[in-house]
C-alpha cells in the first residue's frame, strides 16, 4: 500500500484495533508534519515535536483500543488538539508560554483525554521505576513471563534452573518485590 | 494455602490452564472467600499493567521505527514560517540590542550630565542691557524717509533722527567731550556712532579706546557742533563702595529722556563672584546700560552694565577703579583733547532732584548704527 496516501478515518480504527502496522505508519507518516509546523512555530524543536507527536499517538490509540472512540470529528482535528493541548501544558511547565499559540488548524476541547493519557504516563513511569529498581534477574523474569509472554519452561532453561518449581518460586518472589516497589513510589 | 500457592493458583485460573473440577473447586472457594476474590482482581489489575506497560514500549518502538524514516530536517526548513529579516534579527538579537540601547541611553545622559546641560538651562545667566531694536526696523524705515523729508526742511542743523540699531547709556568723564560707555553698547560691529544729549541734539562720536575684558568703552564727541560741556558737577569714588550705600543711575531705557532710578549696593561682588562689578539692587532695562552709578553725595561708583534675568532688581555695575584702569591704559596719540577726570563734586550738598538737574546734561545717549 502506498504510504504517501492518507487513511482515511475509519481505515485508521480498524487498523489500530486489527494491530495493523501498515495503517498506523501511513497515520503517523500522514500527520507529522502538520504537528511539526505547530511546535516548530510555537518555540520548539524537532524533538519536542516527535515526543508530543508521539504521545499524540499513543492517545489516540490507547482511546481506540479502550472502544472508547467515537468519530465525531476528524481524526485530524482530534490529533492536532491533543498535540496542542499537550505542548500547551509543557511550555507552562517550562514556564515559557507567553498565553499566545500560533494556530494552523482548529482544534476541539480534548482536556479529558489528556488527563487521562497523563494518569496513564504516570502509572508506565512508576512501572518502569520499578522495574529499574528490581534488579537482576528479577526484572527478566518478569518482563520474560509478564511481558514479553514465555513460558516457564523457557525461563528455567534460559536461567538454568533445576527445575520449574525453583523458577516459579523466584517469580512468584519477584512478582511480590516489584507489587511491593511499584505501590511505595509516589 | 500460602500466598505463593494462592498467587500460583490464581495465575493458573487466569490463564485457564485448569482443569474443570480443580476449577469449580477454586470458583467455589472465590464465591466463599472474598479475600480471595480481591486478590483475584488485585491481580488482574497488576498484570493489566504490565500489560499496558508492555504495550506502550512496543508502540514507542514502532513510532520511532516509523519517525526514523522521515526526513525531519527538510521538513523543518520547509514548514518554518520565515519572519522579515528585521523580526529576526530582533528575535535573535533583542537581549544585545536591548543592552545596547541602555548603554547608549546612559551614555547620553551621562553626557547631557556631565557637559551641565540639566544645570545651565535653569540657573539664571547674565544679560546685558544693550537694547536691540531689530525687530522694528520695517517700520523705522517707512518712518525714516518721512523724518528724512522733515530733516531736510530743517536744514540748518545737522541731527541724527534715523532710530539707532542699538542704544544704550554714557555719560561725560571730562569737558572737552569724553565719554564713557560699556564696550557692549557699541560692540565690535557698527557703521557709526552718535550721543544724544538729554535736549535731543545728536552729535557724531568716534571710539577712542575700547576694552572687552572690563567692558568699557570710551568715545569722543567729533562733531563741529559740538562746543564742549560746561566744567562736571560729579567726581568719581575711586574708594570701595559700602553695602547698602543708596544710589542711583540715569539712563535712556525709553524713549528720548533720561530715565532715574534708585536702589543700594547689595554686594561688594559680582555675578558669581566677578570681583570687576559689584551688585545693585535697582531697577534697570535695556538701555540702562553704560549709564552713570551715583552715590547720595553726587560721586559716580560704578557704570550699569547688567542684571540677572531671574532675579528681580539683581544689577550689576562695573567699579570705577576698573574704569579708572580703562582710561589710564589710553594710548596718549589716540587722544586730541585732554582727557582728564574732574575732581571737583559741586553735587555733595544739593538734594536728589538738583543734582539730578544738573547731570542729566552729561548723561548721553549712545545710539549705534
Amino acid at each position: 500500500m502506498n504510504n504517501s496516501v492518507p487513511p482515511t478515518d475509519s481505515e485508521v480504527i480498524l487498523g489500530i484495533l486489527n494491530n495493523q502496522e501498515s495503517v498506523l505508519k501511513r497515520l503517523y507518516l500522514a500527520y507529522f508534519p502538520m504537528v511539526l509546523q505547530l511546535i516548530i512555530n510555537n518555540s520548539g524543536t524537532q524533538d519536542d515535536a516527535k515526543d508530543i507527536y508521539q504521545e499524540a499517538i499513543i492517545v489516540l490509540y490507547n482511546k481506540v483500543k479502550g472502544g472508547e472512540f467515537e468519530l465525531s470529528s476528524k481524526l485530524k482535528t482530534f490529533i492536532y488538539s491533543v498535540c496542542r493541548r499537550l505542548w500547551l501544558k509543557r511550555l507552562s511547565q517550562m514556564n515559557r508560554y507567553g498565553g499566545d499559540i500560533r494556530d494552523f488548524e482548529q482544534h476541539l476541547p480534548v482536556e479529558e483525554d489528556v488527563d487521562l493519557h497523563s494518569d496513564r504516563d504516570i502509572q508506565f513511569e512508576k512501572m518502569e521505576g520499578a522495574l529499574q529498581l528490581l534488579g537482576e534477574p528479577c526484572k527478566t523474569i518478569i518482563e520474560d513471563f509478564y511481558i514479553n509472554n514465555r513460558s516457564m519452561q523457557e525461563i528455567c532453561e534460559k536461567f538454568g534452573y533445576t527445575n520449574a518449581d525453583n523458577a516459579k518460586t523466584q517469580k512468584y518472589k519477584c512478582l511480590q518485590r516489584l507489587k511491593k516497589l511499584f505501590f511505595q513510589q509516589k | 494455602m500460602s500466598n505463593y500457592q494462592l498467587t500460583e493458583a490464581i495465575e493458573r485460573y487466569l490463564k485457564g490452564e485448569m482443569s474443570s473440577e480443580e476449577r469449580a473447586h477454586f470458583e467455589q472457594l472465590r464465591k466463599d472467600n472474598a479475600d480471595i476474590d480481591s486478590k483475584i482482581a488485585e491481580h488482574l489489575h497488576f498484570t493489566g499493567l504490565l500489560n499496558q506497560y508492555r504495550e506502550r514500549l512496543e508502540l514507542e518502538d514502532k513510532l520511532n521505527a516509523i519517525h526514523h524514516e522521515i526526513d525531519v530536517h527538510a521538513l523543518v526548513e520547509e514548514m518554518t514560517v520565515h519572519p522579515s529579516w528585521i523580526v529576526q534579527m530582533w528575535r535573535n538579537h533583542h537581549s544585545k540590542i536591548s543592552v545596547a540601547a541602555s548603554v547608549a541611553i546612559f551614555a547620553v545622559l551621562t553626557t547631557m550630565f556631565s557637559t551641565g546641560y540639566f544645570s545651565n538651562r535653569n540657573q539664571p545667566h547674565y544679560k546685558e542691557l544693550r537694547d536691540q531694536i531689530e525687530g522694528v526696523k520695517q517700520a523705522a524705515k517707512r518712518l525714516d524717509s518721512k523724518t528724512n523729508d522733515l530733516a531736510r526742511e530743517i536744514g540748518s542743523r545737522k541731527r541724527m533722527l534715523s532710530p539707532s540699531n542699538y542704544k544704550g547709556t554714557g555719560f561725560a568723564v571730562s569737558s572737552s567731550g569724553y565719554i564713557v560707555t560699556n564696550y557692549h553698547v557699541i560692540g565690535n560691529k557698527y557703521d557709526s556712532l552718535y550721543v544724544q544729549n538729554a535736549a535731543g541734539e545728536s552729535f557724531h562720536a568716534i571710539k577712542v579706546y575700547a576694552d572687552p575684558t572690563y567692558d568699557v568703552a570710551i568715545l569722543k564727541i567729533d562733531d563741529e557742533s559740538f562746543n564742549g560741556l560746561p566744567a562736571l558737577p560729579y567726581n568719581f569714588k575711586r574708594m570701595k563702595s559700602d553695602l547698602g550705600e543708596d544710589v542711583f543711575t540715569l539712563g535712556y531705557s525709553e524713549g528720548d529722556a533720561p530715565v532715574m532710578d534708585k536702589g543700594y549696593v547689595s554686594s561688594t561682588d559680582g555675578f558669581k563672584g566677578d570681583s570687576v562689578r559689584m551688585r545693585v539692587s535697582i531697577p534697570v532695562n535695556p538701555g540702562n546700560s553704560g549709564g552713570p552709578l551715583v552715590n547720595s553725595k553726587g560721586s559716580i561708583i560704578g557704570i550699569v552694565s547688567g542684571m540677572q534675568t531671574q532675579t528681580e532688581g539683581a544689577s550689576y555695575a562695573i567699579k570705577t577703579g576698573y574704569f579708572y584702569k580703562a582710561i589710564q591704559n589710553v594710548p596718549q596719540d589716540s587722544l586730541s583733547g585732554k582727557l582728564s577726570l574732574g575732581n571737583k563734586n559741586t553735587l555733595a550738598g544739593l538734594s536728589r532732584v538738583q543734582q539730578i538737574k544738573k547731570m542729566q546734561n552729561y548723561v548721553f545717549m549712545v545710539k549705534v548704527y
